[in-house]
């Protein structure tokens, strides 16, 4: 009998379906990380400074996304903008915006603290080269920020990966509503499939997810100052 | 926004806010004795159970909640094994929490300076009592702003209950919205209901990281 539930996945276009769900979740975290990336990287230099009228929204806007739970940041955003400003969004778009925003805040977050902890002689050193603000940043900062940001920039992906699950409570035809369909048109057939479809996508995304934490953990070892 | 609709359906918020709660405190309770328990036997590295912990971690941090719970609510009843919803709830919390937890405790075991250690040995303590007097003290005070996160970590992966059909804040604000579409209150429940569960703990959690850093000693 457990057999019957673990031939599905081998009938038809089964498998290839699994997995085209998958690269279409992929692909959501995939742009979502590099706006996160980018912006990251911009908001967490200008939270360097020492201004507090430029550093609370920052940090306001960091909070929100720390407190309050991503799922709910998924709902809010696909049914408040359609309702109240009359705006069509797809699924993938809402999910494209809470994750940039969310890995934005995460990722400035992990920036600014990179860029903080590096030695003060570091900033005064490159002043008296008479290197600019901007030559200061290229040159000095970012390049030893980046080595120490690295790491947990990779923890984040992986955290983004992970997190992509959820989307599939708002709709997103991801690999778990693939999965879900599969189970629904196999269920009276075979009652075992939902065991083993659910035991796949969870090894799918353990084989995403574990090596670029062995990655993570790897360059934390070797670049441990 | 709609006051009288928001009194009307608080009752079901105020349910649904003490299942968090409750889900949430029984899950962060049990994945501190795991996380506990597999932390202890890293650092001791005790024969083939680290190994096996060491698989559990791995397995526990790279899959999301969300299919582990539709693994155990909708794949282990196929195979003979029935769970009710929040058996699985508290189970999924404990087996992701409890990988957290156990980093963490590590961490913090680890961080207790070398010295430390020896200097206990030179004293003549017997193991048990090195853990009890010198490693777990310092430990503690390592780990407590680490473990917070964690607690405030788990908080929010409640909200994945929802798909196991739990009826806790995230399920109940879906199912009001379906009946009475009005989304922007529903909403607005919802955020309120876990700012007033995490704000108050995280402030909380500020206040006991300058109230134990009595330990740190040295650094």
């Amino acid at each position: 009998m457990l057999n019957s539930g673990v031939n599905v996945l081998f009938e038809g276009i089964n498998f290839l379906r699994l997995l085209e769900g998958l690269f279409h979740t992929l692909r959501i975290a995939l742009i979502a990380i590099v706006i996160s990336i980018v912006m990251g990287i911009i908001i967490g230099m200008i939270r360097t400074t020492k201004n507090k009228v430029v550093q609370f929204p920052f940090k306001l806007y960091l909070e929100l996304f720390r407190i309050i739970p991503i799922l709910v940041w998924l709902f809010v955003i696909y049914y408040i903008i359609p309702v109240n400003f009359n705006v069509e969004l797809s699924a993938d778009v809402v999910a494209l915006i809470v994750f940039s925003l969310w890995g934005t805040a995460e990722l400035s977050d992990i920036v600014r603290g990179a860029i903080i902890s590096l030695p003060k002689h570091q900033v005064e050193s490159s002043l008296a080269l008479g290197l600019s603000k901007f030559q200061m940043y290229r040159y000095v900062l970012l390049p030893q920020a980046a080595k120490r940001s690295i790491p947990p920039m990779i923890n984040l992906i992986t955290r983004m990966i992970k997190t992509t699950a959820l989307l599939t409570m708002i709709g997103v035809v991801e690999v778990i509503k693939v999965g879900q369909q599969i189970i629904q048109f196999y269920n009276s057939e075979y009652p075992t499939v939902a065991f083993w479809i659910y035991g796949i996508i969870f090894f799918f995304y353990f084989c995403i997810c574990f090596p670029l934490s062995w990655i993570s953990r790897k360059l934390e070892q070797k670049w441990a100052t | 926004m709609d006051w009288h609709y928001i009194i009307e359906v608080l009752p079901f918020y105020k349910t649904a806010l003490w299942l968090t709660i409750k889900l949430a405190a029984i899950g962060i309770f049990f994945a501190t004795m795991v996380g506990f328990i597999c932390s202890t036997i890293q650092y001791f590295k005790v024969k083939i159970l680290s190994k096996i912990v060491q698989v559990y971690l791995e397995i526990a941090r790279n899959t999301p909640l969300l299919i582990q719970l539709f693994f155990l609510y909708f794949g282990l009843p196929k195979v003979g094994v029935m769970l009710s919803g929040e058996m699985c709830a508290i189970i999924g919390l404990t087996f992701l929490g409890g990988s957290y937890m156990a980093e963490t405790f590590r961490a913090g075991m680890e961080a207790v300076s070398k010295s430390q250690v020896e200097s206990g040995k030179a004293l003549g303590l017997s193991s048990f009592q090195l853990v009890r007097y010198v490693i777990f003290p310092q430990a503690f005070s390592y780990s407590v702003p680490a473990y917070g996160a964690n607690c405030i970590f788990l908080i929010k992966e409640t909200s994945v209950f929802s798909g196991i059909a739990i009826l806790e804040l995230t399920n109940t604000t879906k199912n009001l919205m379906g009946i009475y579409y009005k989304t922007n209150e529903a909403l607005f429940m919802l955020v309120v209901g876990y700012l007033m569960i995490l704000l108050p703990f995280s402030l909380f959690l500020m206040w006991l990281e300058r109230r134990v850093r009595y330990a740190e000693f040295g650094r």
